[in-house]
């Protein structure tokens, strides 16, 4: 079995071929578990796999890329990802059993930043977008942070880890469009109403682009910081083709088209041009007609200032501080119904 | 590479081959490049292989000024293929200069420097530059852009044009720098081209650049990529490819040919050699194994011990001969 290229540095991603143990279907989804100790051990939340699909000789030369749920210690260490069938590739990967060989470069991308201190946060997930936030609500309470979470889908089924969230959270919100499972409705219309009752100081968010950008307008409202994984469709997954870009502000004041599987997936909600992705904006860096200096605008207010910061990995995020500025939801309590 | 060798010793009937491979005045280890545009820098590879082990990274294409790209989606998956169309989003020379070039060299791997522009003026731009800068083994001149001054006619549909280009960037680019000369392959004759371009002063030909192609999702009924046609990249053009390097070597037999196109393996690679490619880069694989040079590296070596072959250039354009000349080469049992 080939393992780690000798060249991997200790947080590297790594390329391992690593033997599936378990394909278990979870309701709507797919999770895949696989041994590899090397990607286990050097994963954090928000991070991701890119897999090789349909074997040697494929006609399938894309790698599929996914959030890993949750790494184990057991056989050494194993990476788990959650998927939906949506084509040839992932049809593919639903199809494999244990002891197969998979392909796999690992662990991917920037992890979500966690705060120093014990702050209020809530995880908001959409779909098998709410994958990666579980992993993540581990170590937001191994820092004393409290977790609420807010999950919505189409329909119960596809709300992953609805059951995990209710019995790991503080308090765990589920919407579903057609109201099979909590409230009747999409995330967003809940977000205000949770935030306020959880008192949030942070918000984290995965799932579809419009969700991520409905949440972020709402935090934006209500001064709460919102760190996002976006999925924008990849291709390689290690920074060299350049599909996955979007138009983000840098700490410049400068929009550039981004790689989501390097310098993402995880960015600042604030920062995304939410309503320029899948363009060039006129005024991103190398765009037709772009000069040097003419372009170097403002970053866009954020809130009173105090907690437009970018949130990094170590940086200590305002503690606290509950806005008289934010909306009062009415008090009625979701957190735990049917 | 420790471990091929004892592979290859144990299996063939011969020595490991000697791959080492001239590159202008440059010896490359071996004839194993990464093809412009899938493999940056080489930044992200050095997280997967040794960066100085390989023949030579070939940069992405630089352009003069920093470029955005085009608008996503920007890939679509096609059967043993994919379409791209990124629009060489890139920093520009300064930030390459400043930046990737010194990190490649300082890795101890050799750059050869990808260029791409809008006009003959740009290409000459970039020719200056990159003639002061140290270290640059070979310039692969990207002349499949559409030429501004000629009614977004691509360069390398052009024969005229083509060779413009090809002058203006020999005439700027020191002596010693080798300037290779990247193919289109959807022209009439591609030898016409190779041609044009070999009389305005090209060392070299790479062959080929990805083909037009474009993809509809029959779910919304609209073109995949939001840049309606995208470049067709691997196993699906690679026959198109050994074609076009049979082709030119077949018309001017004395020319050295980087091939690309759809090399998955190392068997690959030795098939665009015998059509006539002394050197073999390695493009839309690296996106399906990060490791693929190394890999096909290793699996060349392999294929080459097991045909009993003890040097490159005896296998290069090989199958143009009608009856191997001199030592006959074993065939594989």
């Amino acid at each position: 079995m080939m393992t780690a290229s000798e060249h991997d540095t200790e947080s590297g991603p790594m390329q391992v071929r690593g033997t599936v143990l378990t394909v278990r279907q979870v309701d709507a989804y797919h999770a895949i578990t696989i041994v590899a100790p090397g990607i286990a051990a050097r994963f954090k939340p928000g991070q991701f796999v890119a897999v090789a699909v349909g074997g040697q000789d494929t006609s399938m030369l894309l790698r599929r890329a996914f959030s890993i749920h949750d790494v184990r210690p057991d056989h050494g260490g194993t990476v788990e990802f959650v998927f939906a069938v949506s084509g040839l590739g992932t049809r593919w990967l639903a199809e494999r059993r244990a002891r197969d060989v998979l392909d796999l470069t690992g662990p991917l991308g920037r992890p979500f930043p966690v705060p120093r201190d014990p702050v209020s946060c809530l995880l908001v997930g959409g779909g098998y977008g709410s994958a990666p936030l579980f992993a993540l609500a581990g170590r937001l309470r191994a820092r004393r942070c409290s977790v609420d979470f807010l999950l919505g889908a189409a329909s119960g089924d596809r709300v992953f880890g609805a059951l995990t969230a209710r019995r790991t959270g503080r308090s765990a919100t589920i919407t579903t469009v057609d109201g099979s499972l909590g409230v009747r409705g999409i995330v967003t219309d809940m977000l205000g109403q949770v935030i306020h009752e959880a008192r949030t100081d942070v918000i984290y968010a995965c799932g579809p682009m419009p969700m991520l950008r409905q949440v972020t307008a709402l935090a934006r409202r209500y001064d709460i910081p919102v760190q996002v994984a976006v999925e924008e469709s990849m291709a390689c997954g290690i920074g060299v083709c350049m599909t996955c870009v979007v138009p983000v502000i840098g700490s410049d004041g400068i929009t550039r088209m981004v790689r989501s599987c390097v310098d993402g997936p995880v960015f600042r909600g604030e920062w995304v041009r939410w309503d320029d992705v899948g363009t060039i904006p006129f005024d991103a860096f190398g765009a037709p007609g772009w000069e040097p200096r003419a372009a170097r605008g403002q970053r866009p207010a954020e809130g009173d200032g105090r907690r437009g910061r970018p949130v990094r990995a170590g940086q200590s995020l305002p503690k606290g501080q509950h806005g008289q500025q934010r909306h009062a939801g009415p008090a009625r309590r979701h957190g735990h119904g049917p | 590479m420790g471990s091929s060798g004892m592979l290859v010793r144990r299996a063939g009937t011969a020595m490991a081959p000697d791959l080492r491979t001239r590159l202008g005045n440059t010896e490359l280890p071996n004839p194993i490049l990464t093809a412009s545009g899938c493999a940056g820098s080489g930044r992200e590879l050095a997280q997967f292989i040794d960066v100085s082990k390989i023949g030579a990274i070939v940069t992405k294409s630089v352009m003069l000024a920093p470029r955005a790209g085009r608008p996503t989606p920007r890939m679509a998956e096609t059967a043993s293929g994919m379409l791209n169309s990124i629009g060489l989003q890139g920093p520009g020379i300064d930030a390459f200069l400043q930046r990737d070039l010194p990190w490649l060299l300082s890795r101890g791997a050799r750059a050869v420097v990808s260029i791409a522009g809008s006009t003959v003026d740009e290409y000459s731009g970039l020719a200056s530059r990159l003639s002061d800068a140290p270290g640059v083994t070979a310039i692969e001149v990207n002349i499949s852009c559409p030429n501004v001054e000629h009614r977004g006619q691509v360069f390398a549909c052009d024969a005229a044009d083509a060779g413009a280009v090809i002058e203006a960037v020999r005439a700027r680019v020191r002596h010693d720098i080798p300037v290779f000369a990247k193919l289109s392959p959807d022209v009439t004759d591609i030898v016409a081209i190779a041609r044009a371009c070999l009389s305005a002063g090209a060392d070299g030909l790479s062959m080929i650049n990805t083909l037009l192609g474009m993809a509809i999702d029959t779910d919304t009924m609209r073109p995949v990529l939001a840049g309606l046609t995208g470049g067709l990249s691997g196993p699906a053009i690679r026959p198109i490819a050994v074609r076009c390097i049979w082709q030119v070597r077949q018309a001017l037999p004395d020319v050295p040919i980087i091939g690309m196109g759809g090399v998955m393996t190392g068997r690959d690679a030795l098939e665009l050699m015998l059509a006539g490619a002394s050197m073999v880069s390695v493009g839309t694989a690296i996106f399906h194994d990060p490791s693929a040079c190394a890999r096909i590296l290793r699996e060349l070596e392999d294929e080459l011990a097991r045909r009993g072959v003890e040097r490159l250039s005896e296998v290069v354009g090989l199958a143009h001969e009608t009856r191997v000349a001199g030592r006959s080469l074993g065939t594989v049992r």
